[in-house]
């Protein structure tokens, strides 16, 4: 079965670590908020100025200054920080963010993303993702493995136009984790009882296959 | 008015100078934080043909998306300009010119603009689109784009409070592009919810001194909330 979202986002969740600041994109990588392991203390960074980002507000804590990058109303967690959008995209530029989620249309085995435009499409921008993925050294990628039609979105190379080239290593689909290096692909982890032929089969760039890929695991 | 003393009496006299043709940097991201009276006064003068640098073009019928309404805006640079249908109409009709900086980009171009930095390097948008035509240097085995700086005839800024001399705080996420642009302004405008006599405000709390800043207005706000989200 491929995973649902919320169980990608529980995947990984698991790569967070005690003291990560972390910068979780818009989509599955907002659930991984949910899914924080006990006794592991994260920072998240919200680009639009917010280190620190907290819960919803309640009716009473509502407050139209305080909004993260999704434009959402937030909270401030306590040790939080507020600055300005400069300040926080010299931290993201930096690479001062230890993780980094975003999600994308399609990476290939260079560690190309494509994620802000589709030709002939509305082009809406990109945000902040180009900063992200150029400032991060860190990077998951949150997609589906292939198109509803059943073409790949893990290529050779990237024919979407790029939001940023040679930056991301670590991808996670509905059907596999998996890393990129030199290169290639390499298979790590498959989702319950998704097959490694069906990841090879929807996987178009170049692909290697441990002798083990052990199956995620997950509470009921 | 005197020395120091930023204040003026009217968003009239705010905005007093404003040209058809001219360059506007705005603060904001998506609606918090934005100079809504500023942007209500340049609606009611009827300039056009402007150009405006803001992360985003607000929504159908407030923030910057009112300037569309009569076609006032000829060129917007931003990072992202979704929510708002009218925008979408008139770019798809090419009717505005939009030229898509990634955020960061955005901000330091700002700053940069403010700070007499002409052009900086830039690992943002290497290898994408965003790089074509953009001069690209090596630097410890990375690759960088060139990106200018911006400035503007006017900037139009939202702060939370000020003194007379312009010095100003603003308030939690509302800071957002507000410091930068109020540095990048050939005329900077700052309008805000309170001002105070100059030593009400701690100095090392101000976040823009006064030095950036020509015109000081205090106004009331509607601050309309783009995704209102809570939890029970």
């Amino acid at each position: 079965m491929a995973l649902t979202r919320e169980q990608m986002a529980q995947r990984v969740a698991r790569e967070l670590q005690d003291g990560f600041y972390v910068n979780l994109g818009i989509g599955i990588p907002t659930l991984v908020a949910n899914y924080i392991p006990d006794g592991i203390d994260v920072m998240l960074q919200s680009e639009n100025g917010l280190l620190g980002m907290g819960r919803y507000p309640t009716e009473d804590e509502l407050d139209s200054d305080m909004i993260n990058a999704g434009k959402e109303t937030v909270t401030a967690r306590p040790g939080a920080a507020i600055f300005s959008s400069a300040e926080s995209f010299a931290m993201i530029r930096g690479g001062h963010v230890d993780l980094t989620v975003l999600g994308a249309f399609e990476v290939d085995q260079q560690g190309n993303i494509a994620s802000w435009m589709i030709p002939g499409k509305l082009i809406k921008g990109m945000g902040g993702a180009m900063d992200l993925v150029a400032g991060a050294d860190n990077i998951i990628c949150t997609m589906t493995h292939a198109s509803k039609h059943g073409e790949s979105k893990l290529l050779e190379k990237c024919e979407l136009p790029l939001t940023g080239a040679g930056c991301i290593n670590r991808v996670l689909t509905d059907l596999a984790y998996l890393e990129i290096k030199d290169g290639t692909f390499i298979l790590k982890e498959r989702a319950p009882g998704v097959s490694v032929e069906e990841i090879i089969e929807k996987t178009a760039g170049k692909l290697i296959v441990p002798d083990h890929v052990p199956e995620m695991t997950f509470d009921a | 008015m005197a020395g120091f003393d930023k204040r003026v009496a009217s968003y009239e006299e705010a905005m007093e100078g404003i040209e058809s043709g001219m360059t506007v940097i705005a603060g904001g991201f998506g609606l918090c934080g934005i100079p809504e009276n500023l942007i209500a006064e340049i609606k009611r003068r009827g300039v056009n043909d402007l150009t405006v640098v803001s992360n985003n073009c607000g929504v159908d019928g407030f923030g910057l998306g009112i300037l569309l309404e009569d076609r006032q805006i000829s060129k917007i640079l931003a990072s992202y300009v979704g929510e708002n249908a009218l925008f979408e109409k008139q770019m798809l009709n090419d009717e505005i010119e939009v030229v898509l900086t990634p955020q960061g980009t955005l901000a330091e171009k700002m700053r940069a603009g403010g700070a007499g930095i002409p052009a900086f390097y830039t690992a943002t948008g290497y290898g994408t689109p965003i790089g074509d035509g953009k001069e690209v240097r090596e630097f410890n085995g990375r690759h960088y784009i060139l990106e200018e700086a911006i400035t503007g005839d006017f900037a139009i800024v939202k702060g939370w409070k000020a003194d007379r001399y312009g010095n100003v705080m603003y308030r939690h996420t509302a800071q957002n592009f507000n410091p930068m642009a109020a540095t990048a302004g050939k005329i900077t405008v700052v309008e805000v919810e309170e001002i105070v006599e100059p030593g009400e405000l701690e100095p090392s709390q101000i976040h823009t001194p006064g030095i950036y800043v020509d015109r000081i207005i205090q106004g009331t706000f509607e601050k309309r909330i783009e995704k209102r989200t809570v939890r029970s």
